[in-house]
């Protein structure tokens, strides 16, 4: 049970992708075609607005509902790891017109089919496991 | 009420996506998805397999409860908020689609021709949905984050490898809709 706040901002989270239209599969095309603003301005505000937050949390404005700061964590400096490996990432998104949280808000809108994607994104991630101490960071 | 019907602009929605990071922060986690991708090959018995994978995965059962959230989200949106149907895309997109053999269909969110039964009972359509998918496990867990993870927490919070993985977001994306759509779907 005391999960269940997760559960909340779970549902919150599918219903605002879901009526932002960010997990329609024309929206992303779209978006790739440049012949609309619309994704862009989602992504734009949303990273304005967190910076803001990043800002308070940073500045101790605003702490944990512990009372804890509040402390982002820094993205490891390896720069052919997220360059391939978010044009590899790029490449999926595209085709299937989903990125990982989407995926999971589709099946709830009743696109089953997306199951096959999420089943090829778990075998994605086993691999990249298999492989991961082989391949340059 | 009729506000929540229609589909909401990008300038609700995006601070909106600020309010669940936001959550995930004060409840002292990171904002982030696609690390559930491993936490779900770890409980599929890949630990067994390979040393990556041997982490406790019930330190990240909480995140499994949201995904579950997600979907419960997309029920109720699709059940109860989406009465007034999708906003239609550039009518432009739609002649550009026409060509490729997608005929648009306004209030879904995804094509036929890639996502209904009769398109992943053929061996092409059921390839091009793995392959996607395996793109996407492959490419965030390589990234180390995804659209969440990157785009908006690691952007927002001034991370430059974040930067980095944006630019190969969109370095994938428009090779896969400028160069390789015309010739899987021309």
């Amino acid at each position: 049970m005391k999960y269940v706040r997760f559960l909340f901002i779970g549902i919150l989270f599918g219903i605002i992708l879901s009526k932002s239209e960010a997990i329609s599969w024309y929206r992303i095309y779209e978006m790739f075609k440049f012949q609309s603003f619309h994704m862009y301005g989602i992504i734009g505000t949303a990273v304005f607005t967190s910076m803001i937050l990043m800002f308070l949390f940073k500045r101790q404005y605003i702490k944990d509902y512990l009372g804890n700061p509040i402390t982002p964590k820094t993205k490891d400096k390896h720069y052919v790891k997220t360059l391939v490996g978010g044009t590899i990432f790029g490449l999926g998104w595209a085709l299937a017109g989903s990125c990982p949280a989407p995926i999971f808000v589709l099946i709830g809108n009743g696109v089953f089919s997306i199951l096959i994607v999420l089943f090829g994104a778990i075998i994605g991630a086993f691999i990249y496991g298999l492989l991961s101490n082989k391949l340059p960071k | 009420m009729d506000i929540l019907l229609q589909p909401w602009p990008w300038y609700v929605s995006g601070p909106l996506i600020s309010l669940i990071l936001f959550l995930f922060f004060y409840y002292g986690k990171s904002f982030g998805v696609s690390s559930n991708l491993e936490t779900m090959c770890t409980i599929a018995g890949a630990d067994k397999l390979s040393d990556y994978f041997k982490k406790d995965w019930k330190e990240r059962d909480w995140a499994l409860v949201f995904l579950v959230g997600l979907i419960i989200g997309g029920f109720i949106s699709s059940s109860f908020l989406t009465t007034n149907g999708i906003d239609s895309i550039n009518p432009e997109t739609v002649k550009e689609l026409e060509t490729l053999g997608f005929s648009y269909q306004q209030n879904s969110y995804v094509p036929d021709e890639l996502f209904s039964l009769d398109a992943i009972l053929s061996i092409k359509g059921f390839s091009l949905l793995l392959i996607a998918g395996i793109l996407i496990g492959f490419g965030t867990r390589y990234a180390d984050g995804c659209t969440s993870g990157h785009a908006i927490t690691g952007l927002s919070n001034l991370q430059l490898p974040s930067l980095v993985a944006v630019i190969g977001f969109f370095i994938g994306g428009l090779i896969m809709i400028w160069l390789l759509f015309p010739l899987i779907f021309g």
